[in-house]
């Protein structure tokens, strides 16, 4: 709130305080370390993650800005955009956040990392309708091991404090900053939304999964699988390129208690690599430790 | 070489004559029952479950591999499916071969494999009331490393 505002206004703030509006910030500023490829640069439908995301952006927030390195404020990817540059020290997304508090001191952030190729407008929507102002963050909580995901988040201005306090502690993780303070946590509608994509091969099989329209398959359940599936075999529309993708997809669904590590998979009847590439109308079973004899 | 399940009490009579030969100067064979304890815990009923499609080629290839490893006539392995009460027959191997221990070797080679390779499941009944999925339960549930990116782009 501004000088200006009148005592009354004050008094009431609680319940009378607009919610801050929110501004779209890409995280692009990252290393890519994993991928030994700028992450903002892959291309997915021909067009690279950058561009995608920020016409994603675009169709629900009214300003979107680009959290860049300094030593990136002339790269052809990114000069197109409002920048916002590295301003606080330190490493990671949280220095982008940061910054892009620091610029815009009464804003809230839908800050997306850039390497979430699934991400749909249903996913944004949602996230958008479900915030949560009073909360210090509104973010999706992980199909995959329940944990905040703090890349595709709304920020709170009144996060920029905590943050500030949090990396002057030393810690820098932003997953670990949303699990220690109050962050509002919304169950994703659309889990594979939120799969990202950080070495070369999950870019291939995001490639692979994004051109693949989805197939339906035969999934049987076997033993444990199938009293917590609640079914001994069923039909799936997915988009699964692999088994791997599948256990995934299946697991975040039903809940199996067994890790991948722990199981086999058959295709069609016989044992198969993890990696096979999976074919409309493939019969597929996982298999949970076996126990004969 | 032959694989199979069965629903019904395993007849070891009928089983045993599949194996005979001429050539074969002895005949060894394995017997697995239902005993009333596990892991500390006491059993009072099992079922079996199996990936039969599956069971049945994998349960062959090991003996084939048998066949190739020992000298053996015949082998044969049936493995009950469904509820089982304690002292029921779970499975049943037997080998003929010309000698006795090429028989032997081959019997234990079989089961050994049978239990570990074969898309076969057992899930324990307790005296308690509790019941559980043998190899499945107890070390299930192991953390899920995912990767999310600390770096940003």
């Amino acid at each position: 709130m501004n000088a200006g505002d009148s005592p009354s206004v004050e008094l009431g703030f609680a319940a009378h305080r607009a919610p801050a509006p929110v501004h779209g910030l890409i995280l692009a500023g990252g290393a890519s370390s994993r991928m030994k490829r700028d992450k903002a640069a892959l291309e997915y439908e021909g067009k690279n993650q950058l561009d995608r995301c920020y016409a994603l952006l675009s169709r629900h927030l009214a300003r979107v800005y680009v959290s860049v390195r300094e030593s990136q404020v002339r790269d052809t990817a990114r000069v197109r955009y409002p920048l916002i540059v590295d301003a606080v020290a330190g490493e990671g997304p949280i220095v982008g956040i940061r910054s892009a508090m620091a610029a815009h001191k009464d804003a809230a952030w839908l800050v997306l990392a850039c390497d979430l190729p699934f991400l749909t407008d249903a996913a944004l929507e949602q996230l958008l309708a479900e915030r949560d102002p009073t909360a210090l963050a509104t973010a999706f909580r992980s199909a995959h091991d329940g944990l905040p995901e703090p890349l595709c988040a709304v920020w709170e201005p009144a996060a920029a404090a905590a943050l500030a306090a949090y990396q002057a502690t030393g810690a820098s993780c932003p997953r670990k900053f949303l699990m220690r303070h109050a962050a509002r946590l919304l169950e994703p509608r659309d889990r594979r939304a939120l799969d990202n994509v950080n070495t070369p091969e999950e870019y291939d099989r995001a490639l692979l999964s994004l051109e693949s329209p989805p197939m339906q398959l035969k999934v049987q359940y076997y033993a444990l699988m199938r009293e917590q599936a609640g079914r001994s075999e069923e039909t799936v529309e997915t988009s699964a390129v692999t088994p791997g993708d599948l256990y995934s997809e299946l697991q975040a669904r039903y809940g199996f208690t067994l890790s991948r590590e722990q199981l086999k998979v058959a295709v069609n009847s016989e044992f198969a690599p993890w990696s096979r590439r999976l074919a409309a109308g493939d019969a597929v079973v996982f298999i949970p430790p076996v126990a004969g004899g | 070489m032959r694989f199979r399940f069965s629903q019904r009490p395993i007849d070891t009579e009928s089983a045993r004559r599949e194996l005979a030969d001429l050539g074969a100067g002895g005949y060894v064979s394995f017997e697995g029952w239902v005993r009333d304890f596990n892991e500390g815990r006491e059993v009072t009923r099992l079922e079996y479950e199996a990936f039969q499609e599956l069971a049945v080629k994998e349960g062959e290839r090991i003996l084939a591999e048998a066949a190739a490893r020992f000298p053996i006539k015949h082998a044969l392995c049936i493995h009950r499916i469904g509820s089982l009460a304690l002292a029921d027959m779970a499975v049943w191997v037997g080998v003929s071969a010309a000698h006795r221990g090429e028989a032997f070797d081959a019997c234990r080679f079989i089961i050994d494999e049978v239990k570990h390779r074969v898309p076969i499941w057992k899930k324990e009944h307790y005296r308690d009331g509790d019941s559980g999925w043998v190899n499945c339960e107890r070390c299930a549930a192991a953390p899920h490393a995912h990767d999310h990116a600390h770096d940003a782009a």
